[in-house]
């Protein structure tokens, strides 16, 4: 088969069967792409997951994009993208409608009073996950709290806070190398 | 002009999202709140539909806000706009990857973000909570009400399922069930 189209495929069947989204669709692109058709190997699955963290935007974007410009070039990462966001925009397009017909029902009014209890539940876990994984110092709690603060309580736009602690991190980086080629000079 | 307003914003929103789909939720309900494209509800309603759903939840977000503000040719736009940040982005790393990949600054960039996503999340837990137990603000009658202990009941169950890694779509779904059995029990 055309390795484009194949790629395209491949994406297509990955977003049409990932539910969450995000690093866990990393384990099924791994057996489509490693395991299945040999485009790439554990090392480039594990690279694909540093770029993801650390580069914006949705996992799933970043990992196809990634897989498509290692395997076809260019194309490659066009095909597999728009492969990987097709099945969501079809569905979601019908949820779309299908829902400004019912939500007028009393039963889906009451389902989604319940469903906005578990939302925050699913958020808090979220919360706790993300928390688990950051950094326990008093730098990184600082940066937290006021992050929480600013976006909470203070309406700043999210950018700038963004930005402000990207560049607050760099800036410390650098000041703490310093300090530590300093000792050891 | 409300077209290139929605694909800014979401250009925006994929550009400077580190995290996943749950950090975006604070920011999406800024510029929901700001455009006036959304209510709370129906942002939080479309959060849990995007978890039922297979695919991105921020692609799926895109498409909802996107279908709700300029039809089926808003929800293109608005999901172009969330895409084409990680795309190009994408592309140029891949490009120069080993530079990349052995970079101090990323490291030390990514150093700073990651608290910052801890605690957008965090404001989206307020703002949810907000949403879910005061919808008409704080106030002491929201306290006497039946529907209030019930949703903080359903809240607690779901928050224990959710830590105990039983799948999002089966507490959805429960949870479901639960709203509609409360909804007509207690006739709220």
């Amino acid at each position: 088969m055309h390795k484009n189209l194949d790629l395209f495929l491949t994406f297509l069947k990955i977003g049409a069967f990932t539910f969450g989204g995000g690093l866990a669709m990393i384990p099924l692109i791994q057996k489509e792409v490693c395991d299945n058709k040999h485009w790439l190997d554990e090392q480039d699955i594990s690279d694909i997951v540093a770029i993801s963290e650390t580069t914006p935007g949705p996992v799933a974007i970043n990992a196809a994009t990634f897989v498509g410009y290692k395997t076809a070039g260019f194309s490659g990462a066009c095909l597999a993208t728009l492969g990987v966001v097709l099945p969501s925009f079809l569905i979601i397009s019908l949820i779309s409608l299908l829902l400004t017909q019912f939500q007028s029902i009393r039963a889906v009014q009451y389902a989604f009073m319940g469903i906005r209890a578990a939302v925050l539940a699913l958020l808090l876990k979220a919360l706790w996950m993300m928390f688990r994984s950051a950094k326990k110092n008093a730098v990184s709690y600082l940066l937290m709290g006021v992050s929480l603060v600013l976006t909470a309580f203070f309406k700043i736009d999210v950018v700038f806070v963004i930005i402000g602690c990207g560049l607050f991190g760099l800036l410390w980086s650098l000041l703490h190398r310093k300090e530590q080629s300093d000792g050891t000079d | 002009m409300a077209l290139i307003e929605l694909f800014l914003t979401f250009l925006k929103i994929g550009a400077f999202t580190f995290g996943g789909g749950y950090a975006m939720i604070a920011m999406i309900q800024a510029e929901a709140e700001r455009h006036g494209w959304l209510t709370q509800e129906e942002l939080v309603d479309f959060v849990a539909l995007s978890e039922s759903t297979p695919g991105p939840l921020a692609v799926n977000m895109a498409t909802f806000v996107g279908i709700r503000t300029g039809g089926v040719f808003g929800a293109a736009i608005a999901t172009i706009g969330i895409v084409l940040p990680s795309f190009i982005i994408i592309l140029i790393v891949a490009k120069y990857f080993e530079a990349y990949k052995n970079s101090k600054a990323v490291g030390g960039i990514m150093a700073g973000l990651k608290p910052a996503v801890v605690g957008m999340i965090g404001a989206a837990v307020i703002s949810v909570a907000r949403t879910v137990f005061f919808p008409a603000g704080i106030n002491a009658a929201v306290f006497t009400s039946a529907g209030f202990w019930v949703f903080l009941g359903l809240f607690a169950v779901t928050a224990v399922m959710a830590f105990r890694k039983v799948h999002p779509i089966v507490i959805i779904l429960l949870s479901a069930v639960i709203g509609i059995g409360a909804g007509y029990g207690l006739g709220l």
